[in-house]
Order: structure tokens, then C-alpha cells, then sequence
């Protein structure tokens, strides 16, 4: 898995920086929804964390991760059924660590799928809260972001906190902020963590050719920034491999607007 | 023991006001024939809890909910459901959004006879902040925490599709997933039920696997309606998929001026057998192909 590759789209690139959330996680069930955070825990799942779970996306655990789109004649290994209702019961067992793709984040790293605007009457009605409440206060979770701006990292709170984060005038009674555990934040920019003194989010590491200042410009409110900000490492062509396996007709590439390369010059 | 009845007929049970739960899940296995037949009729004011699909959507944008009880609403392939965005967009009906799960324990809960179960789901969100009649509850253990005590969420009815049935009321779900259809068959007064096949009840006996499939006991289905591609444009899986060209359709309707009054007219005002015969007949809707994720 070493040897790095010169090539790669900033959707790969992603994949790669998203599939390290699991990789100390043991033996849970790695839920990706969407296709890169999908693609990101079937790739941990063939590298860094072979003990992974996962679903085959409806009704089944799966021994191997299942390639998106047309099957084309594999057929899915499956272990055992896990309709949605036993996927609440894994819910609120905690043996889970999910990565989601929330419309509005905030400095809490509360998220919001919901809608936009006054809830009375939204400005854009979206999904709903799904299961972001019981995710949030149940296992694990990570974000990923395709477009790193400001309508996303919002100044405020997020406008309907769908997902529980790190406010502490929202604990409830009895309850601590060591009970929440939200982990890496994926975007198009960067990887963010929350390893900032006292939980403030902070950069863990900037794509190629991405500065402090760029991030920092897109973002509502200070991050945390270590002296030495490291880069995301490139995927090496072992991973460009694997990832070709589960995205054979590579739908990988359709993501992002304009497909755009992993390593872009300084701008 | 007969249990069959129309769909007219099962809609004629229903009164203004009533809370209905809706099974199926987003695009799959909606019980559409039951809602169209509720859309000709003049039922209003219902209180409708689902995890929603078209179902919900149509609902909306025939002004019947008042109220929504609902954790998304969503086609999945088109993740904004138009017309549910459209009530909401303009404040047109009441919701109550809980969590996916807070929906399962306030179902489980009524079909258990308790006021409420207890859980973490819930906590630190603003699904308390704009429900404040979901109270927290303080442990009575030493573990000292404040937990949500999600309430029974009663149903006056329960409205399913299921693959198979008998006249008596014995339901069969082979798809993957029966998701919370049972819960919400549990936690009604009376459940109305349409299926795609009516059989013999020798069909259970002859294959007891088949009775593994069974996920309430007949005594809690109040009425069976024989109605063929009843889930269209949802899916039956395994009996046939969601119809992506017409759930095309029916989004773009929503852009279009007159678009709802449009399609009421096409799909709604007219009978089931008509209705087949529009979206291009049973055998085509049998032929859809089942999703791949």
C-alpha cells in the first residue's frame, strides 16, 4: 500500500483521507452513505480494517464489500439478514461508526439534513432528521463534505441541530461530552478533527496545494491550526486498485463538479 | 372467515381526523392503491405517520394531512420528495420530525400498551426543541441521567401492501425487508391491507417456510383488498421495482403549472384496472427491475 501514486482525482484522493476513520475501529459495522463515503469504507474494509461490517445498502451484512453499481453477475456474500429494524437495534448497541454527508455543519460539529431557514416555514425543506439523532448519541460518526464553503461551516449553530455535537448547553442532565464521539471531517479541502484544545475542531491535514488560509476563509468560525499542518497523503497505487475494484464503472468520478484532479496547484 | 374487502370500502372506515400509519419505507412496498382510492375521497384532516415516500407526497399536495409525524420523506433516487417539500415550503401542514428510530419505539410503544419507552435518541437535538411535548424523564436507577421518554405514537389505522395473502387475514412479505410494516399493524386499532396475490391458505401450509415470512397473526389484519400492482409506482420486491420513469414524471409534474391537478387526472380519478392499464399494464409493472444499490 506504499508506494504513492502520481495520479489521482481529488475524489480518490478523498476516499483514501475518509477510509482512515475507521481504521482503528475494530470489528463494527461501517456505514458510508453516498457514493465516496461508501467507497471509503469499502476500502478500509479491503486494507485497513479487514474486521469491518458492512451492508449491501438494503437488507444484508456482507462478507466483502458490494461494488457499486451494475452488478454485472457478482453476487453479494451474504452473511445474515439486517433489515431496518435490526439496524436500530446495531444503532443503539454503539458497535457502528457511520460517515454521512450533513447540508449545514458548526463549530460543535452539530449537523443538520433537515431543512433550511425558519422551521416554521423553510426556505429549503430538505430529507429530514433520518436517523442523524440517533446515530450522533448512539456510535460514531464522521462527516464528509463535498464543497467546502461557508453555507456548509456555518457561523452559528446549524439551523436545525438533526445531529448531537459538542455543546455542552445542549447536554442533557446526567450526560457528558465524552459520550459523544464524532471523529474526521472529509471535505474537498481538507480533513478536520476535534483534537483542538477543548474539542475545537481542528485542521488535521490539507490536500495538495490547499492552504491554511483558503480553509480558514471558507470556514464560519476559527479552526484550530498545529504549527506543522501536514498533507493528506496521496493514495498510494495499491489503494487506486482497490478502489477501481469497487467502483468499476467509475461512478467515483461524477461526484465532484468536474471530476477535478488530487493535486491541484496553489492558488 | 372472509376478510376480503374493497378498497372503497376500507377507506369508508376512515373518519376526518384519524391518526393513519402508512408501512413501506421511502419508495418500496406503499400501499398507493389505498392512498389514490384516499385521494377520490373526501376524507380530511388526517394526522399520517410513515416513513414517507409518494405516498406522503400525494397526501400533501391533495391538502388531506394536517399533521405529519415523519423522520424523512424522500424517493431515495430523487432525495427531495416535491410535494412534502412543497407543504412544508409554504407551512401547510403541522409536523412532528423524530429520528428513524424515535419512530420504531413510539410505534413499539403503543403496540406494547405503554405511555412511552425510554432512550437516548433524541438528546442534544432540536427534535425536543420543536416537539416539547416529548418529555425527558430522570432515571429512577443510579445511572442519574435525563432520558427521552418517546411516547406511544397510536394509530386509529394501519395501512400495508404485502405480497401474499389469505382471506383470512394471514400476510406474507418476502421482499428483504417487512421494514416496520409489523409495528405499525401492532400499534393500530385496524389494519387494511392489500396484496398483490390472494391465495389459498393450503399456500402457507404446503411450505412452512413461507409461514416465516408471516409477521403478525391474523387477528390484527381487520380487512384484505386483492389489488394487483397496489404498491405501483412503489416497488414489491420481489414481485417487481420502483417505476423510475413515472416517479420522473410525478417530480417534474410538481414544476409544472397545474402539474398536481394534471396528474390527479391521469393517475388519481379513474380505477384501479384503469390505472394499470395507463402505466402500461400489470405485466409491465411485474417486469420492472428490482434497484440495485
Amino acid at each position: 500500500m506504499t508506494t504513492p501514486a502520481t495520479t489521482y482525482s481529488l475524489a480518490e484522493l478523498m476516499i483514501c483521507a475518509a477510509s482512515e476513520a475507521w481504521r482503528d475501529d475494530g470489528e463494527v459495522l461501517a456505514t458510508g452513505i453516498g457514493v465516496i463515503p461508501r467507497l471509503a469504507a469499502s476500502l478500509s474494509m479491503l486494507s485497513s480494517n479487514p474486521q469491518l461490517l458492512m451492508t449491501d445498502s438494503e437488507a444484508y451484512m456482507v462478507a466483502e464489500p458490494v461494488p457499486v453499481g451494475a452488478r454485472n453477475g457478482y453476487q453479494p456474500k451474504c452473511d445474515s439478514w439486517m433489515g431496518f429494524s435490526r439496524i436500530f437495534d446495531n444503532v443503539w448497541g454503539g458497535k457502528r461508526h457511520a460517515l454521512v454527508g450533513p447540508t449545514q455543519i458548526d463549530r460543535f460539529g452539530q449537523a443538520n439534513i433537515s431543512c433550511i431557514g425558519d422551521y416554521a416555514k423553510p426556505k429549503a425543506q430538505m430529507l429530514g432528521v433520518r436517523g442523524f439523532p440517533g446515530n450522533s448519541i448512539s456510535h460514531a460518526n464522521s462527516f464528509f463534505v463535498p464543497s467546502h464553503n461557508r453555507r456548509v461551516f456555518v457561523e452559528g449553530e446549524v439551523d436545525m441541530v438533526a445531529s448531537v455535537g459538542y455543546n455542552p448547553a445542549r447536554l442533557a442532565r446526567g450526560w457528558s461530552l465524552d459520550e459523544i464521539d464524532i471523529r474526521l471531517i472529509v471535505t474537498d479541502l481538507c480533513v478536520l478533527d476535534f483534537q483542538g484544545p477543548d474539542r475545537q475542531m481542528r485542521i488535521r491535514s490539507l490536500h495538495p496545494g490547499v492552504t491554511v488560509a483558503e480553509v480558514q476563509d471558507n470556514t464560519g468560525f476559527a479552526l484550530h491550526v498545529a504549527q506543522d499542518c501536514p498533507t493528506t497523503a496521496a493514495p498510494s497505487e495499491a489503494q487506486l486498485q482497490l478502489i477501481q475494484r469497487l467502483d468499476p464503472h467509475n461512478v467515483r468520478a461524477s461526484q465532484l463538479k468536474d471530476n477535478p484532479p488530487g493535486q491541484r496547484n496553489l492558488r | 372467515m372472509d376478510k376480503r374487502m374493497t378498497t372503497a370500502e376500507m377507506v369508508g372506515q376512515l373518519r376526518d381526523g384519524m391518526t393513519i400509519g402508512i408501512g413501506g419505507w421511502g419508495p418500496r412496498r406503499k400501499p398507493m392503491a389505498l392512498i389514490r382510492e384516499i385521494l377520490r375521497s373526501d376524507l380530511k384532516d388526517l394526522t399520517v405517520v410513515a416513513y414517507g415516500g409518494a405516498d406522503v407526497g400525494m397526501l400533501c399536495a391533495a391538502g388531506k394531512v394536517k399533521k405529519l409525524v415523519f423522520a424523512f420523506v424522500s424517493l431515495d433516487f430523487i432525495p427531495l420528495e416535491p410535494y412534502f417539500r412543497k407543504a412544508r415550503q409554504e407551512a401547510a401542514i403541522e409536523v412532528v420530525e423524530i429520528d428513524e428510530g424515535m419512530l420504531l419505539l413510539g410505534l413499539r410503544a403503543a403496540a406494547m400498551n405503554v405511555p412511552f419507552i425510554p432512550t437516548a435518541v433524541g438528546l442534544g437535538t432540536d427534535v425536543l426543541r420543536h416537539n416539547p411535548q416529548i418529555k425527558l424523564i430522570a432515571s429512577p436507577y443510579a445511572d442519574g441521567k435525563d432520558w427521552v421518554a418517546m411516547p406511544a405514537l397510536k394509530l386509529d389505522a394501519a395501512l400495508i401492501h404485502v405480497d401474499r395473502a389469505d382471506v383470512r387475514g394471514v400476510c406474507q412479505i418476502t421482499g428483504p425487508d417487512h421494514y416496520m410494516d409489523d409495528l405499525f399493524v401492532r400499534a393500530a386499532e385496524r389494519s387494511y391491507v392489500t396484496c398483490d396475490e390472494l391465495v389459498d391458505s393450503d399456500y402457507f401450509h404446503s411450505a412452512p417456510e413461507r409461514a416465516r415470512q408471516v409477521y403478525w397473526e391474523r387477528n390484527l389484519t381487520t380487512g384484505i383488498a386483492h389489488v394487483p400492482g397496489g404498491a405501483h409506482p412503489s416497488s414489491c420486491a420481489p414481485l417487481y421495482g420502483f417505476d423510475v420513469p413515472h416517479f420522473k414524471a410525478y417530480n417534474a409534474s410538481a414544476q409544472a403549472p397545474d402539474g398536481w391537478q394534471a396528474y390527479v387526472e391521469q393517475y388519481v380519478d379513474c380505477t384501479h384496472e384503469q390505472y394499470l392499464e395507463k402505466v402500461g399494464g400489470l405485466v409491465a409493472i411485474r417486469q420492472l427491475p428490482l434497484p440495485v444499490f
